[in-house]
């Protein structure tokens, strides 16, 4: 087995059969980490003694014959605004630099029952704040592809790691596209599940009613693996929905491919896209096509308004979830002077703690909820978020099984290009924000090259399908993977 | 901060707009960084004002994904983590409880 190249299901398969021990394939992935991390920047911890040990505990079990979970001693990094109860859980974050969970999310717990062996955390934007991965208190996360430039965000670590060959899959965070948009900047499948899919009990809120948990890594098929270790019922998070646990592997098998309906966003197709972007657009098209895929054109109307509704809603949320850090009960807590009092603590520790785009964000929202303001941008942004989930509504009742996009209008820009505009960088969200906003699952994956001066970097599509229709999007990707390449590249390091 | 009209919000911060948003926000920001975010933040709003040119007559607001709401269990006392484990984590901890400074008194104005 070939470390760096193999997936989930290959990986887990060459355990169970002891073609190779746990062990050896923990101590490949820590060595990778070892290696490629100071170039990369990608992960916040590793776990080198307790993942040899865990290891060694699944090797055991192999050796005594008992029963295994299906990603026993499989390597995993998680995105480090997820609690755990190993290690830190910093949100990358000046304000959580020290920060560790008394309890673990609920992926956690799954990921752990599934036998899963956590390597390592990875970098993010601050708190999940932006789509670049350059606002971390760590210093910004580089693409694999070409180290100059971002690997997107927020879950830049996550999509590095991934990318580098340091694990075969990771968890990421999606709640304006943190999962898609560093997928496709660095080449790999990442699924946004349907709001309440996954139980974001755990997951350090940013904006409530669009974070999602869900996966990265190489191939739909490893996808549909860690989905099904990480869906499910839990009571703990109020918004989590009432599916059975479900084998998304199975559900999602390519070898009897039935024709479908896709219907291809005209608004995906933009003159503001990279010419690689429209390229891999339509060569993906030909790929379903030829697949017996029926393309028809759809329109999302109000798909442009995304964006404007999104940072609207999304730092609302952020302002009020984040009103939790105070400096009292965890955490960062500044340093007063004499006759300093509770306001002082709540601005000095918050001030010190918090970067400038969390800062921003604060800012926008507290000014967006407050009195005089909140019917003419809250409330209107949130009847421009119906107006989308309608516009996704009326296109899947015209038959279509899922909706193709572009996942970003650009592949990956250099660090530094878009710091101090702000705006700049969330029109990168284009074609992502409106899935968060209707709540329905999404994947990104690779679906072509672009070539510019001799750098290659990966283009990625995105499929959005209607609420709990993750495994026709596993299916259709794995279909399309089956019948190209783009997924097997990787970049050279 | 004057209450504008619904239909028209102001694009453009002023510094003490900027100073009162970072007021309500309890975040303390310096001159420098106050005029930055002023630029920003107005950039911003003035992008997310297009909101405001569309007819949205009739159109229910969307605040949740979910269209059942969120779901309730009893209001029945369960097991919760252990005061040291919530003390372990505290940056000035005096169990069993969290410190804070005098509220009352001269204690601030919070």
């Amino acid at each position: 087995m070939d470390y760096p190249a193999a997936n989930v299901v290959q990986i887990a398969h060459a355990i169970r059969t002891k073609a190779v021990s746990a062990v050896d394939v923990a101590r490949a992935a820590l060595d990778r980490a070892d290696a490629l991390n100071p170039k990369l920047n990608a992960l916040t911890q590793t776990f080198h003694e307790q993942a040899l040990q865990r290891a060694r505990e699944i090797d055991q079990s192999i050796a005594q014959g008992q029963p295994l979970g299906p990603l026993a001693g499989v390597p995993i990094a998680i995105k480090d605004n997820i609690c755990t109860t190993l290690g830190k859980t910093t949100c990358a974050s000046r304000y959580l630099e020290n920060y560790r969970s008394p309890f673990n999310a609920f992926v956690i717990d799954r990921l752990i029952a599934s036998g899963a062996n956590i390597i390592a955390k990875t970098n993010l934007d601050e708190f999940a704040m932006g789509g670049s991965g350059e606002h971390s208190c760590f210093g910004p996360t580089r693409n694999p592809w070409d180290l100059s430039r971002v690997p997107g965000g927020s879950s830049s670590g996550s999509a590095a790691a991934v990318s580098a060959g340091i694990v075969p899959a990771a968890l990421g965070s999606d709640t304006g596209g943190s999962i898609r948009q560093p997928a496709s900047l660095v080449g790999l499948t990442g699924l946004k599940p349907t709001y309440g899919r996954v139980s974001r009990y755990g997951l350090v809120a940013f904006a409530s009613s669009l974070d999602q948990i869900g996966p990265m890594a190489r191939d739909a098929q490893s996808c549909a693996m860690l989905l099904s270790a990480i869906a499910g019922f839990d009571p703990r998070d109020s918004t989590c929905a009432q599916t059975p646990d479900e084998d998304f592997v199975e559900l999602a098998r390519t070898s009897q491919p039935i024709p479908m309906r896709i219907g291809i966003a005209r608004e995906g197709r933009s003159d503001a896209n990279h010419p690689a972007v429209s390229e891999a657009l339509d060569n993906t098209v030909r790929t379903l096509t030829s697949l017996g895929i029926e393309c028809v054109d759809v329109s999302l109307p109000h798909a442009s308004l995304g964006v404007a509704a999104y940072y609207v809603i999304a730092p609302a949320e952020a302002s009020s979830n984040l009103a939790r850090f105070d400096g009292v009960r965890y955490g960062r807590r500044a340093k007063l002077a004499p006759g300093e009092g509770l306001l002082d603590l709540y601005e000095k520790s918050r001030s010190e703690g918090f970067g400038p785009e969390v800062q921003r964000r604060i800012m926008l929202g507290t000014y967006a909820l407050s009195s005089g303001y909140y019917d003419a941008y809250y409330n209107t942004a949130l009847k421009v978020r119906r107006l989308i989930k309608q516009d996704y509504d009326a296109a899947f009742a015209q038959g279509c099984a899922a909706i193709l996009m572009p996942t970003a209008p650009t592949p990956a820009f250099p660090i530094g290009q878009k710091s101090g505009d702000p705006l700049s960088l969330y029109l990168e969200d284009i074609y992502t924000v409106g899935v968060n906003l209707a709540g329905l699952p999404a994947i990104s994956f690779q679906a072509g090259l672009s070539e510019d001066s001799g750098v290659k970097l990966p283009v990625g599509m995105q499929l959005v399908g209607p609420a709990l229709g993750e495994a026709q999007l596993l299916r259709l990707v794995g279909l399309f993977q089956s019948a190209s390449t783009w997924h097997a590249l990787t970049p050279k390091l | 901060m004057t209450a504008p009209n619904a239909s028209t919000p102001p694009p453009q911060l002023t510094l003490d707009e900027v100073a009162k948003v970072a007021k309500l926000s309890r975040l303390s920001i310096t001159p420098d960084r106050a005029s930055a975010y002023q630029g920003q933040l107005s950039a911003i709003l003035g992008y997310v004002k297009q909101l405001q040119t569309i007819d949205l007559t009739g159109v229910e607001p969307m605040t949740s994904p979910l269209d059942m709401g969120s779901r309730l269990r009893d209001d029945t006392p369960g097991p919760t983590l252990p005061n040291d484990q919530f003390m372990s984590i505290t940056p000035e901890p005096a169990a069993p409880f969290f410190a804070v400074p005098k509220v009352l008194g001269d204690g601030g104005s919070a």
